[in-house]
C-alpha cells in the first residue's frame, strides 16, 4: 500500500506544524490519528523520515497508547467504559452484548466499516456509570437491553445521513 | 566535584555528588544487582526493578540505578524490606521467562541467572500466563527470542546511542510488551547492520548470534577439507572466555586448539589482511592518480558496508571495492591453494573465526562467491562460539602449549595485518605500504602511528608523502561516521582516505567478542568497561611490535601469490577473486 499524494502532503503539513515543539511526536501522531482515523505503517515511515525519529520508536508509541490505531476504525466507534465505577455496574456484560450483536471483539471493526468496539478505561463519567460513548455522544446508565437500541440509533443516523447526501 | 556524606547500612562514606546510589555503592564496595543498567551503572529506564534499595525518608523503595545520592542520605541495601523486594522483582521476571537454561547458549554468561542466584530467587513462586513471544532466526547473523527477554532496554539504548540507528524499540503495552524492530519484523527485513552490538549488551539469551558449529560438524562428517582462518581481533579476546585477564594475547594457544580440533589447515586472516592492503593501497593510488571517487572508504567491516548500502546508498562509489580480508582468504584458498594442492574447490570448507556477527551475513552475499560459484567462506564462528567449540572438545585451553599457524603458501603474515583488529589499524597498515610505493622507502615513523591509534570515535591526521598531502580520518561506530558521511554527501569532505569500522573501537569490540561485564568478571578492575578496548587493542599492537616484518608489501608469500597467480595488485585476476560490488539498499528502509 502506498499513501496517496494528498495524504503525504497533509502528513508533512502536520509534521511541519509541530516539529519545533519540545516533544513533537505525540502531537503529530494525535493529529494524524484524528485526521485519518488511523496511523498506518506508511504514515509512520513518513513521519520517521520527516522527524528523524526511528520507526521503532514511533511504532512503540503508536502501540503503547490505545488512542492510536494501526487499522482504520469504523464510522461509529463504540467505546464501553470498563473503569472501576462502570465495571462494578456491569459494563462487562454491556460490552459483551455489543460484541455478540456485532460479531466482533473489542478493538475490531465490522467488515462493513460501520462499527468499532473499544474497551475504554475510565472516561471520567463515573456518575453516569455504566457509560458508553459513541463518537462524541455519551450514553448514561446503559443496561444490557439498551445495547440493541444504541446500535439501531447509529444505523438510523447513518441512513438519514445517506438520504441527505443523496 | 562536590562530595557528599552518605551512609550505607550504617557505615559512613564520602562520594561524588553526581553519582547514582548504584554507582556510589559500587565505589564503596557494595554490589547491588541490576539487569537494565550497563556502562557504569547508568541507566535511563530503571525498567528491571532489580536494584531496589531502601533510602531513609524516601517514599517506598528506590531504584538505585537512577536515584542520585545527596547529602546525609542513609541507604540500606541489606534491610529485610530491600532484600525481599529484590528477590520478588527477580521472581516476577522469572515467572515470564523461558526456563530452558540447560540448553541456552547464554548459560554461564547469563546475568538473569546470576542475579537470581544473588537474590535467592525461589522456584516457581509465580505461575500463570506468559507473554506471547516471537522467535526470529531469519537473519543469517542474529537471533531474537523474546521468550528470554526481560525488557531491560539495553539493546535499544545500544542501537540508538552507540550506533545511532535505533532499529529496536519497545512495542505494545503492559503484559504484551516485547522488544523488537518496528512491526515486530525480522532483523532480515529492517535496515539492521547485523553488527551484534545489541547482543553484546543483552543480559540474557534473548539476543544471540546464529550458531554455526553444527555446520562445521557436518563438513567434517562429509569428509571435506575443513580449513580454518582466524581474524586478528580473536586472539586478543579469546583468553577472556577461559578466565584470563582482559588483553591477554593467546595466539599460540588458539592455534594449538584449532589444530587439535582437526582442521586441515589453520591459517591467519592476517595473510589476507596484508593482501587487502596491497589491493586497497593500489586502489587508493589509482583513484588519486586517475580522478576516482574520493575520499575512498575502507570496506573491511561488513557492519559498516550494511550501513553504507542501506543509509548512504548514494555514496557506495566511495567504498573500496576490496572484499573483506576473510572473504579474500577464502577466495584464495578455493583457487590458488586448491590448485597448488590438487584439491577440488568443492571439497574445501572454509571456516572463519571472527569477532563479528555481520560476517555471518556477509558470507551469504551473492557477491562473495568466487570460484565455480562457490561461497568464498562457508561458515563463520564468533570468538564466543570458538570458545564453546574448544570446551566441547574437552580441551583445557589454559594448559595448551603454543604453536604456529600453518606456514605453507598462505601462512605468513606481517605486523600490519595484526593491527587490523583495532580501530585505526587498517589505516596505519595502508599508510606503511602507500608510503613505500610513493617514495620507494619505508618510514619508521609509521610503525607507531599515534594519531590514528586510540579509542576515540573519530581520529584525523594529515601526512605529506612524496610531496602529496594525504588527509585521513579513522572512524568507528556508525554514530561517529554519520557526520563524516554527511560531509561527503555535501561535497565538503577534506579527506582522501577514510577507515570506517562498524563497531565502537573496531573489531576488538565486535558483536562476536566475549561479553564484558564487570559483574561477570569479578577479578577485573572496576573500570574494566572503560579500559577493555584499550587492553585488547594493546594486545594487538604488542604482537605487531614483536613481528620482524611489519609492512604488508614485505610479506614474501603475498609477493609469491602475485608472482605465481595474481600478477599484480589490481590485475584482472585479482579483481575476479578479491574485489566485490555493492548495492544501494535504501529501499529496505521502506
Amino acid at each position: 500500500m502506498k499513501l496517496q499524494e494528498h495524504a503525504i502532503k497533509e502528513i508533512k503539513e502536520i509534521v511541519a506544524q509541530f516539529i519545533n515543539e519540545p516533544t513533537p511526536l505525540m502531537m503529530i501522531l494525535s493529529a494524524v490519528q484524528t485526521k485519518f482515523g488511523y496511523i498506518p505503517m506508511e504514515a509512520q515511515e513518513l513521519i520517521s523520515e520527516e522527524t528523524g525519529i526511528s520507526v521503532a520508536e514511533i511504532y512503540g508509541v503508536v502501540t503503547f497508547y490505545s488512542f492510536f490505531s494501526l487499522k482504520p476504525k469504523g464510522k461509529y466507534i463504540i467505546g464501553v467504559c470498563l473503569g472501576t465505577a462502570c465495571y462494578v455496574k456491569n459494563s462487562q456484560q454491556v460490552i459483551d452484548k455489543f460484541c455478540q450483536l456485532l460479531g466482533i471483539q473489542p478493538g475490531e471493526t465490522t467488515a462493513d466499516g460501520m462499527f468499532t468496539i473499544d474497551a475504554l478505561r475510565c472516561i471520567g463519567a463515573c456518575a453516569l456509570a455504566p457509560a458508553v460513548r459513541v463518537n462524541e455522544k455519551v450514553y448514561p446508565q446503559v443496561r444490557v437491553e439498551d445495547v440493541e437500541k444504541i446500535i439501531d440509533a447509529c444505523e438510523k443516523m447513518e441512513a438519514e445521513k445517506n438520504e441527505k447526501g443523496n | 566535584m562536590a562530595l557528599v556524606n552518605i551512609k550505607i547500612d550504617g557505615i559512613s562514606y564520602q562520594v561524588d555528588s553526581s553519582l547514582t546510589v548504584l554507582e556510589a555503592a559500587k565505589q564503596c564496595g557494595y554490589n547491588i544487582p541490576s539487569l537494565c543498567s550497563f556502562n557504569h551503572g547508568r541507566c535511563s529506564k530503571a525498567s528491571c526493578r532489580v536494584c531496589l534499595v531502601e533510602v531513609k525518608g524516601a517514599r517506598g523503595l528506590v531504584a538505585s540505578c537512577v536515584y542520585p545520592v545527596n547529602e546525609g542520605m542513609e541507604i540500606s541495601i541489606n534491610s529485610q524490606k530491600a532484600t525481599e523486594a529484590r528477590r520478588v522483582s527477580v521472581e516476577l521476571l522469572l515467572s515470564n521467562h523461558n526456563h530452558d537454561c540447560q540448553s541456552c547458549r547464554k548459560n554461564q554468561n547469563c546475568e538473569l541467572l546470576r542475579v537470581a542466584q544473588l537474590v535467592g530467587a525461589r522456584e516457581g513462586m509465580f505461575r500463570g500466563e506468559k507473554t506471547p513471544t516471537t522467535y526470529d532466526d531469519l537473519s543469517p547473523a542474529l537471533i531474537r527470542d523474546t521468550s528470554k527477554c526481560v525488557l531491560c532496554g539495553r539493546c535499544i539504548e545500544q542501537c540508538k546511542y552507540a550506533q545511532g540507528i535505533g532499529i529496536l524499540g519497545f512495542e505494545n503495552r503492559g503484559f504484551k510488551t516485547i522488544v523488537g524492530p518496528a512491526y515486530n519484523k525480522s532483523f532480515k527485513d529492517v535496515p539492521c547492520l547485523q553488527c551484534g552490538q545489541c547482543v553484546t549488551v543483552c543480559p540474557t539469551g534473548a539476543l544471540m548470534e546464529k550458531g554455526e558449529i553444527d555446520k562445521v560438524d557436518e563438513a567434517f562428517k562429509a569428509g571435506k577439507y575443513v580449513i580454518v582462518q582466524t581474524a586478528p581481533a580473536v586472539r586478543a579476546a579469546l583468553g577472556e572466555e577461559f578466565g584470563m585477564p582482559v588483553g591477554t594475547p593467546v595466539t599460540g594457544k588458539m592455534v594449538t586448539a584449532l589444530k587439535r580440533l582437526g582442521f586441515y589447515r589453520v591459517y591467519d586472516t592476517n595473510f589476507a589482511a596484508d593482501l587487502t592492503i596491497m589491493e586497497e593501497a593500489n586502489e587508493l593510488l589509482e583513484r588519486i592518480n586517475n580522478g576516482g571517487a574520493l575520499p575512498m572508504i575502507t570496506s573491511c567491516s561488513p557492519g559498516w558496508v550494511n550501513y553504507a548500502e542501506q543509509f548512504y546508498g548514494d555514496l557506495i562509489g566511495h567504498l573500496s571495492s576490496c572484499k573483506s580480508p576473510h572473504e579474500m582468504e577464502g577466495a584464495v584458498i578455493k583457487s590458488f591453494f586448491a590448485e597448488k594442492n590438487n584439491i577440488k574447490p568443492e571439497d574445501i570448507f572454509v571456516v572463519s573465526i571472527m569477532p563479528c556477527t555481520a560476517k555471518k551475513f556477509e558470507k551469504e552475499r551473492p557477491e562473495c562467491r568466487g570460484v565455480n560459484g562457490l561461497a568464498d567462506v562457508d561458515a563463520v564462528l564468533t570468538t564466543r562460539e570458538l570458545a564453546t567449540y574448544i570446551r566441547r572438545a574437552g580441551i583445557e585451553f589454559n594448559r595448551l602449549p603454543n604453536s604456529e599457524f600453518d606456514q605453507d603458501i598462505l601462512g605468513e603474515y606481517t605486523g600490519a595485518g595484526v593491527i587490523f583488529g583495532a580501530t585505526g589499524g587498517v589505516m596505519e597498515a595502508a599508510l606503511r605500504t602507500a608510503y613505500y610505493w610513493l617514495t620507494g622507502e619505508n618510514a619508521d615513523s609509521l610503525l607507531k602511528c599515534e594519531p590514528v591509534r586510540g579509542q576515540e570515535g573519530v581520529k584525523e591526521a594529515s601526512f605529506t608523502i612524496a610531496g602529496k598531502e594525504i588527509k585521513v580520518a579513522v572512524v568507528s561506530s556508525m554514530k561517529a561516521a554519520k557526520p563524516i558521511l554527511d560531509d561527503i554527501r555535501a561535497g565538503k569532505s577534506p579527506y582522501t582516505f577514510i577507515e570506517v569500522m562498524g563497531c565502537p573501537g573496531g573489531c576488538i569490540n565486535g558483536g562476536g567478542q566475549p561479553y564484558i561485564r564487570s559483574c561477570m568478571l569479578p577479578n577485573e578492575d572496576i573500570d574494566i568497561e572503560d579500559t577493555y578496548r584499550a587492553k585488547r587493542a594493546a594486545a594487538l599492537y604488542s604482537e605487531d611490535e614483536r613481528q620482524t616484518v611489519r609492512r604488508s608489501h614485505e610479506n614474501t608469500q603475498v609477493k609469491a601469490l602475485y608472482d605465481e597467480y595474481l600478477e599484480k595488485p589490481g590485475s584482472h585476476k585479482a579483481h575476479e577473486l578479491l574485489h566485490t560490488t555493492y548495492n544501494d539498499r535504501g529501499h529496505n528502509l521502506k
